[in-house]
């Protein structure tokens, strides 16, 4: 929560190729599979303390997989 | 490492309609061709190499490397030749939807977990080599350094002897380097490659260890275990692809930190900078430059494209893109944004992405810790490999 509004992350498992980026950067929103390919950690709130990872995250994406969504 | 051949090619006279990476223009200094070919031709022609496009901008490499009906990785070289049919060395060279059965075998060895492991012995071999000629007072870092990490690193994975290096480096250089231009070194190299893995791969299937060799073999890809050949091509690609490719990465690095004392500084002063430092030596640096076969006619950022040329699918000068990076052509080793295509967009990501960094940043943080004072020695010139891996191959440094 942060000022009311909730804000998630999710990766896009279509658009995922496993570049590592998202999980080196924000290592508390991301957990990889065996294959290397990233995912959200449990339902993606992010914490405030952790919103700065998540936008890194999402700017550091090679293959713009890691969205951001505020509800 | 110059050729003679380059020295005989027919010199380039306009870049963006008879364009050839094996010019020496090319192999010493790129980036001027390249941001000059992308504000006045983002996918320039030639008519070497039997037809072959270069896209320079972001946008045209990303919408090719996304493309896999129209660009097939059945080659992956630009080379003189095109022999039919190409070997195959799944999977770098396969497109959907074999593609993804190949690289999953191969991707679970090299997860970031996985190469955690290996960063003592790597730290270990990078101070083994440094005792070498810290002495010295000087040395030929590509020589005596870069070149043997991701080599020793690999054996060690592959659990054969390190000292067989050398030998992996020799095929290594007649396959991407002289074998652009001579099929019979190529083949020669692929051969003497199987040779030797074969016995390693036969003792291995009766008696598995947990080395690299016995994972490839262990694998199944649908409850069946790869046939022989398969094995022994996916061990000579992860030779090939993870030798020259890292010694330059760390090469460009090196060479990047001895002209700037500013970066070196302060990579001493602030080791929490390395990693932003590393992505971003790998996006100004990026060695690797792969290739594609045009298999359909197609349009590509306005340009038409035609069935039965290559594609050079230049990463390096798609880092090099003002309008993905700003002030592109500056290393910024706190660059917070940073999409880079050193290791690929799409589907064929490179698997050692993990493993490259991991040597990148180990070599790095290991020379700065015993020689954090380094600079080029003015008297001796500094060289540059050429074809598709791009990385110093003689880096003279004098140090304090």
């Amino acid at each position: 929560m942060t000022g009311g509004k909730v804000v998630r992350v999710r990766v896009d498992p279509e658009k995922c190729q496993g570049h590592n980026r998202c999980k080196a950067l924000a290592p508390a929103l991301f957990e990889l599979d065996e294959y290397g390919n990233s995912k959200e950690i449990g339902d993606g709130i992010v914490p405030e303390d952790q919103l700065e990872a998540a936008y890194l995250a999402r700017a550091n994406c090679p293959e713009m997989a890691v969205e951001i969504i505020e509800e | 490492m110059a050729q003679d051949t380059t020295r005989t090619r027919p010199p380039v006279t306009d870049w963006s309609t008879d364009w050839d990476h094996l010019d020496p223009n090319w192999r010493d200094n790129p980036y001027p061709i390249w941001d000059d070919l992308r504000e006045k031709c983002p996918i320039a022609h030639t008519k070497r190499f039997l037809g072959a496009y270069l896209p320079t901008s972001y946008a045209a490499v990303k919408a090719i490397a996304y493309d896999t009906k129209s660009f097939s990785s059945r080659r992956v070289v630009v080379r003189e030749v095109r022999p039919e049919p190409p070997m195959p060395s799944p999977p770098i060279s396969s497109d959907p939807p074999h593609h993804k059965p190949a690289k999953q075998l191969l991707l679970p060895p090299f997860t970031p977990d996985e190469m955690k492991k290996l960063e003592p012995r790597a730290r270990a071999i990078c101070n083994e080599l440094i005792d070498k000629f810290i002495a010295d007072g000087r040395c030929d870092a590509a020589q005596m350094y870069t070149r043997h990490i991701p080599v020793r690193v690999i054996a060690h994975m592959l659990d054969v002897p390190e000292s067989d290096g050398d030998q992996f480096i020799q095929w290594i250089h007649e396959i991407l380097e002289l074998g652009i231009t001579n099929d019979e070194i190529l083949m020669k190299a692929v051969h003497e490659m199987s040779m030797y893995f074969a016995g390693y791969v036969e003792a291995r299937t009766r008696k598995p260890g947990d080395d690299l060799i016995s994972r490839i073999i262990m694998a199944r890809q649908d409850g069946k275990p790869l046939p022989p050949q398969e094995v022994l091509g996916m061990i000579r690609l992860l030779l090939i692809a993870g030798i020259d490719t890292t010694w330059s990465a760390i090469g460009s690095s090196l060479w990047h930190l001895a002209k700037t004392p500013s970066d070196r500084q302060r990579l001493i002063d602030e080791p929490k900078l390395m990693p932003t430092a590393i992505e971003e030596f790998l996006r100004a640096y990026a060695p690797v430059t792969m290739a594609r076969e045009v298999v359909q006619d197609t349009v590509i950022e306005g340009c038409p494209i035609k069935a039965g040329n290559m594609v050079l699918l230049s990463f390096p000068a798609a880092n090099r893109d003002p309008a993905m990076f700003p002030e592109a052509n500056k290393v910024i080793i706190d660059r917070q944004e940073n999409r880079h295509s050193a290791f690929g967009l799409g589907i064929h990501r490179c698997v050692g992405s993990n493993l490259a960094r991991l040597e990148m940043t180990v070599a790095i943080e290991e020379w700065l810790k015993r020689i954090p004072e380094f600079r080029l020695d003015p008297a001796i010139p500094v060289t540059w490999s050429e074809g598709t891996v791009r990385g110093p191959r003689q880096l003279p440094f004098i140090f304090g």
